[in-house]
């Protein structure tokens, strides 16, 4: 059967080269980076070169990263872009409580951000949910406030691919002296995202969208910002996390930045060809869609739809007995059962929100995955459309 | 994370479809997820000799209704009764934990036809 992958929001493979580079890792190389004999120090320092390529990938100035040793605290590795967001806010808001207590972050956050956001608002402290417009964009004349200590927008959100203006927001706060996150999961390898450009005093990296293994992410931090630790331990990552670290991950995550900065600008081609045909191939085919976010100002790879009277859970299983595996943020497929509060952010209809459905490619996917799903798609919304008791009234208005 | 048997009603529904002059139309709302699931039987000698039904829901929304038409059909009324939330699930082969009340939905628009008082007679 053929297959076709469109999620690499949630995972994607990792790149051969990647696993190549790990491999050493696990049993030549597998020295504590924290010892002092060769075996250890020499890890430490292959340690530090993946530091350098991580950063170079988000513009961090690289070459002093390698020269001047300090340069080098300024990416933290961490479990997971989840742990890297944690990281920030909570790192962020316990160092700084003593200046404020105020928190903004835009109602369509991830939920590591989002619920380390709600465990402050349960420690006294205010959290502002900022309201974002039909696009999923936050306006940045809303960032206020005299206690405010930290301020966190995504770069792009998963769900809707809507990208945010994030060096205009970021520059209100730098006049301000308030500290800016940027959580860049769903940005950093897909297009360029430079901390300088944007001008951030955080960044959340995830390795599981750049083609690295899973169980590691990273945090830039800008040069002396106070940070609390959220794993107490020794000195690993110049005493912000503790816990030995996961090398073999690490190498992969290096590994991986080195290569998507390589590729990106074709990628970015590549994917938008991509985007560009399945999303004037699904509105020819299928009447009654909603295309959510922003039209333009949006990830390349992306597409994100509404379609009336359906359910997604439904649709995406029955999509995956054609090959085809993308996402839903559909109340029936989460555990919750609750509608994704992005999609009730932007202000899509309860009821519209069930058909949701979400294409992420990457560099790996081809035309004739696009293909596929353009064949299949339709026939599995007609079928779950004939079964709608809804479905008739809709067509009739 | 569904049954063999869930899979095989969400991938060839039964008795899918609306009866143009039904005895009775049970319509009911999912609180939980906002979803719908609308039933129609024909009734004759007590019996329900034909159900059908449109689902607007998830994977086990429409593998329930499914069920529930299979069931029922050709079942007396009081026999019809004994399809239950459990009972449905249990003919699944089971459901996930989270998705019982979606079995409530097939059973609740079941009894609402012929249990409660809200069966309504089409003109
Ligand atoms: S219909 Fe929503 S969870 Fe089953």
């Amino acid at each position: 059967m053929k297959r076709a992958y469109v999620d690499h929001a949630s995972a994607t493979p990792v790149k051969k080269p990647v696993i190549e580079a790990m491999l050493p890792y696990f049993d030549q190389h597998f020295g504590n980076p924290s010892t002092v004999y060769d075996m250890g120090s020499k890890i430490k320092q292959v340690m530090e070169e993946q530091r350098a390529k991580v950063a170079k990938l988000i513009g961090a100035r690289a070459e002093e990263i390698i020269l001047i040793g300090a340069r080098a605290e300024e990416i933290i590795f961490t479990s997971s872009g989840a742990e890297a967001n944690n990281l920030a806010i909570k790192g962020v808001a316990l160092a700084g409580q003593k200046k404020g207590n105020h928190i903004i972050i835009s109602a369509i956050e991830h939920h590591s951000v989002l619920n380390s956001a709600r465990f402050f608002e349960r420690m006294n402290f205010e959290v502002t949910f900022l309201p974002v417009d039909e696009y999923g964009l936050v306006d940045p004349e809303r960032l206020l406030g005299p206690e405010t200590i930290l301020v966190s927008i995504m770069h792009a959100n998963n769900e809707i691919g809507t990208i945010e203006p994030i060096s205009e927001l970021s520059a209100i706060c730098r006049e301000k002296g308030i500290i800016f996150h940027t959580d860049a999961v769903a940005t950093v390898g897909n297009i360029p995202v430079d901390v300088n450009e944007l001008n951030v005093d955080l960044l959340s990296i995830s390795g599981v969208s750049l083609g690295a293994p899973k169980g590691v992410g990273a945090l830039y931090f800008r040069d002396k910002l106070r940070l609390m630790p959220l794993i107490h331990g020794g000195i690993q990552e110049s005493g912000r996390r503790g816990g030995t670290e996961n090398v073999p991950a690490i190498v992969g995550l290096g590994k991986a930045s080195e290569l998507a900065l390589e590729e990106l600008a074709q990628n970015e081609i590549h994917m938008r060809e991509l985007r560009d045909a399945l999303v004037s191939g699904i509105h020819e085919r299928i009447d009654q869609i909603k295309y959510t976010g922003h039209p333009e100002k949006r990830l390349p790879g992306h597409a994100s739809f509404c379609i009336s009277a359906i359910e997604g859970e439904a649709l995406i299983y029955m999509l995956n007995q054609h090959g085809i595996y993308a996402n839903t943020g559909s109340a029936c497929a989460s555990k919750a059962l609750k509608t994704s509060p992005v999609l009730v952010a932007i202000g899509v209809p309860p009821a519209l929100a069930q058909g949701s459905i979400v294409f992420t490619m990457n560099s790996t996917n081809t035309m004739e995955d696009i293909e596929h799903i353009l064949n299949k798609l339709p026939l599995v919304v007609e079928r779950l459309r004939d079964l709608s008791p809804i479905w008739r009234e809709n067509k009739a208005a | 994370m569904y049954s063999q048997e869930v899979m095989d009603h969400f991938s060839n529904p039964r008795n899918v479809g609306e009866i143009e002059d039904a005895d009775g139309i049970g319509e009911v709302g999912n609180p939980v997820c906002g979803d719908m699931m609308t039933f129609y039987i024909k009734v004759k000698d007590d019996k329900l000799e034909d159900v059908k039904y449109k689902t607007f829901g998830c994977v086990a929304a429409i593998a329930v209704s499914s069920k529930v038409s299979e069931m029922t059909r050709g079942k007396t009324l009081e026999e019809a009764k004994s399809v239950t939330k459990k009972a449905v699930a249990e003919a699944l082969d089971g459901l996930p934990k989270e998705k019982m009340h979606c079995s409530n939905l097939g059973a609740q628009a079941l009894s609402i036809l012929h249990v409660t008082n809200a069966v309504h007679k089409i003109p």
